[in-house]
């Protein structure tokens, strides 16, 4: 019964293959802008102190 | 009307909002996409044809409607950008690019995944992928555009236009199976007759349509905060957020 599912008729490969990009595009789009929001917000707090001590 | 669209687009209220919202958005998409791998794995039947290889038609085939969809709103935006001079329009034109990058490349792999049991290559030069392959090109030539230049407000203009100009290919790709009869099969779902499909094949169809519409909402929102703090760097109201946070 499961190894029918992983098997899928023969085209396993290129099912699950399928299945597998559109998780690493999915999970990539979600992920990278997280991080690019984190090192944004750290990036200008940095400046933003560096300008005040410059006062 | 015109109000609202200004209290809603203005990028302090925007950015608030869009983080309000990235939990629901997370978790609507979350559950659509179960139901749809679901409805689309397990419940529907085998094709009589195709066999099980056509489950990949709940990637590639909502994935292919994405890079479409995406495209449009970036076109929309893009008009409504170099018209009023709205900063959120012109970002949503510049966020959307990568996230239909994405889409485009995943209808292309997984078109060929699918090409190489059913035809027996893994590409042809057929209308319909060589259309997508040049939106491909477009998204691509699209970044490196915004990122070719400094100036932000200009870079958004040219990039403005770059897509609007990009905006023909948008029809050529959706007839393009039915002016060029080539390899690439008719549409089943998108036209006037009753759609040739099972219900049961239809239905996590189109509940993956929507879980990968509801996902571009939240990846776009994602991309829409960075690209607002970034344009809005030296305005009080990202510098009291900064002041906020540390804190």
């Amino acid at each position: 019964m499961m190894k029918d599912f992983f098997y899928m008729g023969g085209y396993g490969f290129y099912v699950w293959g399928s299945y597998a990009i559109a998780a690493i595009v999915l999970i990539g789009n979600i992920v990278l802008p997280k991080f690019q929001h984190k090192a944004m917000l750290k990036k200008l707090t940095k400046k933003l102190y560096r300008a005040e001590q410059l006062k | 009307m015109m109000k609202f669209i200004h209290k809603t687009a203005s990028p302090p209220y925007f950015y608030k909002l869009a983080g309000l919202w990235q939990p629901w958005l997370a978790g609507i998409t979350i559950l659509l996409l179960i139901a749809g791998l679901y409805g689309g794995l397990i419940y529907a039947p085998t094709d009589y044809q195709q066999g099980e290889s056509y489950r990949i038609i709940y990637i590639h085939v909502p994935a292919a409607w994405m890079s479409l969809f995406i495209y449009v709103v970036m076109a929309v935006t893009a008009a409504i950008g170099l018209i009023w001079r709205i900063k959120l329009a012109e970002s949503v034109t510049v966020c959307s690019a990568p996230i239909g990058a994405g889409f485009t490349l995943l209808a292309l792999v997984t078109g060929s995944l699918w090409g190489k049991p059913m035809w027996g290559a893994w590409w042809v030069w057929d209308a319909r992928l060589t259309a997508e392959l040049i939106l491909l090109f477009l998204y691509f030539g699209i970044m490196s555009l915004y990122a070719a230049i400094s100036d932000k407000r200009v870079a958004s203009r040219a990039v403005a236009i770059l897509a609007l100009v990009g905006v023909v290919n948008i029809p050529i790709i959706h007839y393009s199976v039915e002016w060029w009869n080539t390899l690439h099969q008719g549409p089943t779902v998108t036209k006037f007759d009753k759609p040739s499909i099972d219900f049961r094949m239809l239905i996590p169809l189109l509940i993956m349509a929507v879980a990968f519409k509801i996902y571009y909402v939240w990846s776009l929102f994602m991309r829409l905060r960075v690209e607002l703090l970034d344009r809005e760097r030296n305005t009080q109201w990202v510098k009291s957020l900064l002041m906020d946070n540390k804190d």
